[in-house]
């Protein structure tokens, strides 16, 4: 359902102010959502004013720092630091992206930081993923075949075959794209989103996995697939530079090329 | 048995009120609006037919209302909608084809798309004032 504002309960309020350390010169303002689950109070945007003197290039360095040294409470996901692990994806200056691969000084003026769009909220920048995992699972996301492999144990690819899977494999479900996705924003309990269609390509395109056909008829459905109208948020957002959006109108011509 | 307190509902992350929408974001809502537009811009095409088929009266109450500043306001609007919607509806073509998906294509394409616009709507109109 398309509702453009958000519910009573959501609505953040202006929390606190946490002032510079005294001396600091370079400062960076950064606005951040919280939200406390114990007093279940609204969500709240709480200011941080950075010395950016003692501080990493990266905006999730700044957010380790204010939760090191100014307020611990601050809630987030992260591991790698290094854009590999696709945990600390959050809304940063108005567009999704992991706070790990994100200059600060790409920001002009304060840095806003909210956690991924239009998700139920656990805690601060920490969103609730079960529903995507769920969808993640429903497109079973592993190798399918009938066939016995072959005596030498292991089912080949050419280079050519292999290739098809470039720009599939390399997506760490952050999840950045598909909560750009206004249409999944709208309808993200029956459109899998751009994130989940990718990996479905992923599969579809295996040419090791013998379920292409099970897997297109499972897609063919109005909200799973054909919800993409290509407004292309998620291909502009994607950290890894990959590109949600062709592969989703690669599985809908493979829908178009089997019908015949 | 005690049980724990039942947790407030989690709130909604913010999404529109945040997002800095790219311009392909944008072109994709007009598109939508501009088929909205153009679908109850169809009753001026509907009213010009009809008052036709009633007679000279009503014929002439049409064409005073369409020359009227209403009437060009309509009609610009109108034909804005339909050049803007025909230039995007080829893109759209293109995507269904699974061309023109790389950030710099799309790019491109908007400023195609809104250049098309621009042109063919002005053409249209020295055309039609000429």
């Amino acid at each position: 359902m398309v509702e453009f504002s958000l519910p009573k309960n959501s609505k953040p309020t202006k929390g606190k102010t946490f002032a510079a350390p005294a001396g600091a010169k370079n400062v960076k303002r950064f606005d951040v959502y919280r939200y406390d689950p114990d007093t279940g109070a609204n969500p709240r945007i709480d200011s941080y004013d950075v010395d950016m003197d003692t501080c990493g290039p990266m905006v999730l360095d700044a957010l380790l720092k204010i939760k090191d040294e100014v307020d611990q409470t601050l809630t987030l996901r992260r591991s790698c630091r290094e854009g590999i692990c696709g945990s600390c994806s959050m809304n940063i200056d108005g567009g999704n992206t992991l706070a790990c691969l994100k200059p600060i000084d790409e920001c002009k003026g304060a840095v806003k930081v909210y956690p991924l769009p239009h998700m139920p909220v656990i805690k601060d920048l920490v969103p609730d993923l079960t529903h995507v995992y769920a969808q993640y699972a429903s497109i079973e996301p592993w190798m399918k075949n009938d066939t016995p492999p072959p005596s030498s144990g292991e089912r080949l690819q050419s280079p050519e075959e292999r290739e098809k899977l470039d720009g599939l494999w390399e997506c760490i479900l952050c999840f950045c794209c598909t909560t750009s996705c206004p249409s999944y924003w709208w309808n993200g309990d029956r459109y899998l989103g751009p994130a989940i269609l990718l990996q479905a390509a992923r599969w579809i395109n295996d040419s090791r996995d013998e379920a292409t056909g099970e897997r297109l008829d499972d897609l063919e459905d109005p909200f799973k697939l054909y919800r993409c109208h290509t407004i292309m948020n998620c291909t502009n957002t994607c950290p890894k530079g990959l590109n949600p959006a062709k592969a989703i109108a690669d599985i809908k011509m493979k829908m178009v090329e089997r019908a015949g | 048995m005690t049980q724990a307190a039942k947790p407030a509902a989690r709130p909604l992350s913010p999404h529109l009120q945040v997002y800095r929408l790219p311009l392909a974001a944008w072109l994709s809502i007009t598109h939508r609006i501009t088929g909205i537009g153009l679908t109850i811009g169809t009753l001026l095409l509907t009213y010009w037919v009809t008052s036709a088929a009633y007679g000279p009266d009503a014929y002439y109450d049409f064409t005073a209302f369409m020359g009227s500043p209403i009437g060009y306001f309509l009609l610009f609007g109108f034909s804005v909608a339909m050049f803007y919607h025909l230039c995007n509806g080829i893109r759209h073509l293109f995507w269904d084809v699974g061309l023109n998906y790389e950030i710099a294509e799309t790019k491109r394409a908007n400023v195609i798309v809104l250049l098309g616009t621009l042109i063919l709507t002005a053409a249209a109109w020295l055309l039609a004032l000429a």
